[in-house]
């Protein structure tokens, strides 16, 4: 008989983000709670969550590129960025966020998808080459304008990164799927589940791509 | 050999000067909370195999508490302001992106010589971790180069930095947070009634219905998780092996990389990939913590659609 009483974890993360609690305290509580609906002891489960918190300290790398930025943020980077788009004559947003997400995809698809990211490339360069590029097209743009135009820009990281890594034959998700499958007796080859991505990896292409092109399309209509 | 203990080791000395910088910011309403919130990250990333597992169960307690009660907030280190800014950017010209490709080339050239030269056979650096010891690398690299260059004062990278992990905030944290929540989800045997709750829905005798089952479930059960390694061992077990493998002699490399990539539409839609979703939204300073997942939706809800079909296509050939 399946135990269905560790759902209660998943209900109370549903409802906690839906309330726009706190969300360290959503995750810790729902933990807590988890694993003693599973039976563990108080103790058992705050060592449970330690233990697993400090396995994933790889997650917190990343941060280390943040004085770099920032002390390029100090002389003037993002300001840089904006007036390399404003000299550019045929600059959108549109385009210049698709040609982000042909790099992103490719550079993935080849194995570099630590490269570039959020902290890394968005912050500091995608981002305020697309707000420039959007003033450009429409002129002064509102606040609203302005958040959507850079959530697009890191929409067009994620997308980009989601379907282009899986064509990299050596990346985790790779390895799981010929892990798991394995353990049924499948033993397929990383190469050949890699190739089985590309047909998603151009539709997300080609369906995003359109977007940004809607988007240049809103962004000069209501600028003119 | 270098491994990922010293990367861990650069980071954590990092948090720990947030800490201090933050304790001395008299200008700083909450310091002291801050100095509390990364010195624990710094502890943790100094000292965490040394701590135990119960320590560092305390150790996020703490994070979440500090964080969850409203003990931290931002900073304003001294900076440059907008007007020098423009000034500097205008004099320095396009030179100034030179320092910012220093840590992508860096990673990108040393992955790749790593990988396909002789140098990977020195075995310097530990296996499969070589593109974040170039990043690290680079990082080092990058401050050499605007200091040779700019010579800004010596404490400037840390201030900058502090100033932009304040800007993230707990956010910064959430998604190691997540990843425990997940292995305490398993432990839990969540997805035991994940599978078996989806098996109760197949309708019996279509291939189309199943497999729209199982990609809408890679999708739900991705966002519930925040992760879609964790839906995927769930999901084959209950549908995709015995159903459309085994049942209806499905090709398993289509049902499983094509799953996989119906899995990552959910993660585009949902707070709990939190630093895909979550995090660029609070370095960006979007006024709406899930902005990014709102641009995000309507490009996964097709591309779902279409992975589903795809499955439908070219594993039943």
């Amino acid at each position: 008989m399946i135990n269905y009483w560790p759902l209660i974890g998943i209900l109370l993360v549903v409802a906690g983000f839906a309330l726009k609690l706190n969300p360290m305290l959503v995750v810790t509580g729902s933990a807590i709670v988890t694993g003693l609906i599973a039976g563990m002891d108080p103790v058992e489960v705050v060592s449970t969550f330690g233990k697993a918190f400090n396995d994933n300290r790889i997650i917190a790398i990343v941060w280390i590129v943040l004085p770099v930025i920032g002390l390029l943020e100090r002389f003037g980077l993002q300001q840089r960025s904006a007036a390399v788009i404003r000299s550019m004559k045929n600059a959108t947003t549109g385009r210049l966020l698709i040609l982000y997400l042909v790099y992103r995809q490719i550079t993935a698809a080849i194995g570099l998808h630590s490269t570039a990211g959020h902290p890394q490339t968005v912050r500091p360069l995608v981002a305020p080459m697309a707000l420039a590029a959007a003033e450009k097209q429409h002129g002064e743009l509102t606040e609203d304008e302005a958040e959507k135009v850079k959530a697009y820009a890191a929409a067009t990281d994620n997308v980009g990164l989601f379907f282009g890594e899986d064509i990299f034959f050596a990346i985790g998700s790779i390895v799981l799927i010929q892990q798991i499958l394995a353990t049924y007796g499948y033993n397929l080859a990383p190469l050949h589940l890699a190739l089985w991505a590309i047909p998603s990896a151009i539709v997300a292409f080609l369906i995003h791509s359109t977007r940004l092109l809607i988007l240049d399309r809103k962004l000069a209509r209501r600028g003119a | 050999m270098i491994t990922l203990h010293w990367l861990y080791a650069l980071a954590g000395l990092m948090f720990a000067a947030f800490a201090i910088l933050s304790a001395l910011d008299r200008a700083h309403s909450r310091r002291f909370g801050n100095a509390a919130f990364w010195g624990l990250m710094a502890l943790s990333l100094l000292g965490g195999d040394a701590i135990g597992d119960f320590g560092n169960g305390l150790l996020v307690l703490g994070l979440a508490g500090l964080a969850g009660f409203g003990f931290i907030g931002r900073s304003h280190p001294p900076t440059t302001s907008e007007a020098e800014r423009q000034t500097w950017s205008d004099r320095l010209g396009n030179k100034l992106f030179l320092p910012a490709l220093i840590i992508p080339i860096t990673a990108l050239i040393g992955t790749l010589a790593y990988n396909y030269t002789a140098l990977g056979s020195y075995g310097w650096v530990e296996p499969k971790r070589e593109t974040y010891v170039f990043l690290g690398l680079g990082v080092l690299f990058a401050l050499g180069a605007i200091f040779a260059w700019l010579r800004p004062p010596a404490i400037a990278p840390l201030q900058e930095g502090r100033r932009l992990i304040d800007a993230i905030g707990w956010a910064a944290v959430l998604p190691q947070m997540l990843a425990s929540l997940g292995v305490l989800f398993a432990a839990a045997g969540v997805g035991d009634a994940i599978g078996s709750l989806t098996r109760m829905v197949i309708p019996e005798g279509s291939i189309f219905l199943t497999v729209a089952v199982f990609g809408l479930g890679m999708a739900i059960f991705t966002m519930i998780m925040g992760n879609a390694f964790a839906a995927f061992p769930v999901m084959a077990a209950a549908i995709g092996v015995p159903l459309l493998i085994q049942g209806y002699h499905g090709d398993p490399a289509v049902v499983g990389a094509i799953g996989m990539l119906a899995g990552f539409c959910g993660t585009l839609m949902t707070p709990m990939a939190a630093n895909f979703n979550l995090v660029p939204a609070a370095l960006l300073e979007l006024k709406d913590q899930y902005g990014v997942i709102r641009v995000q939706v309507a490009t996964a809800l097709p591309l779902l659609i279409v992975n589903i079909l795809l499955i439908y296509w070219l594993a039943f050939r």
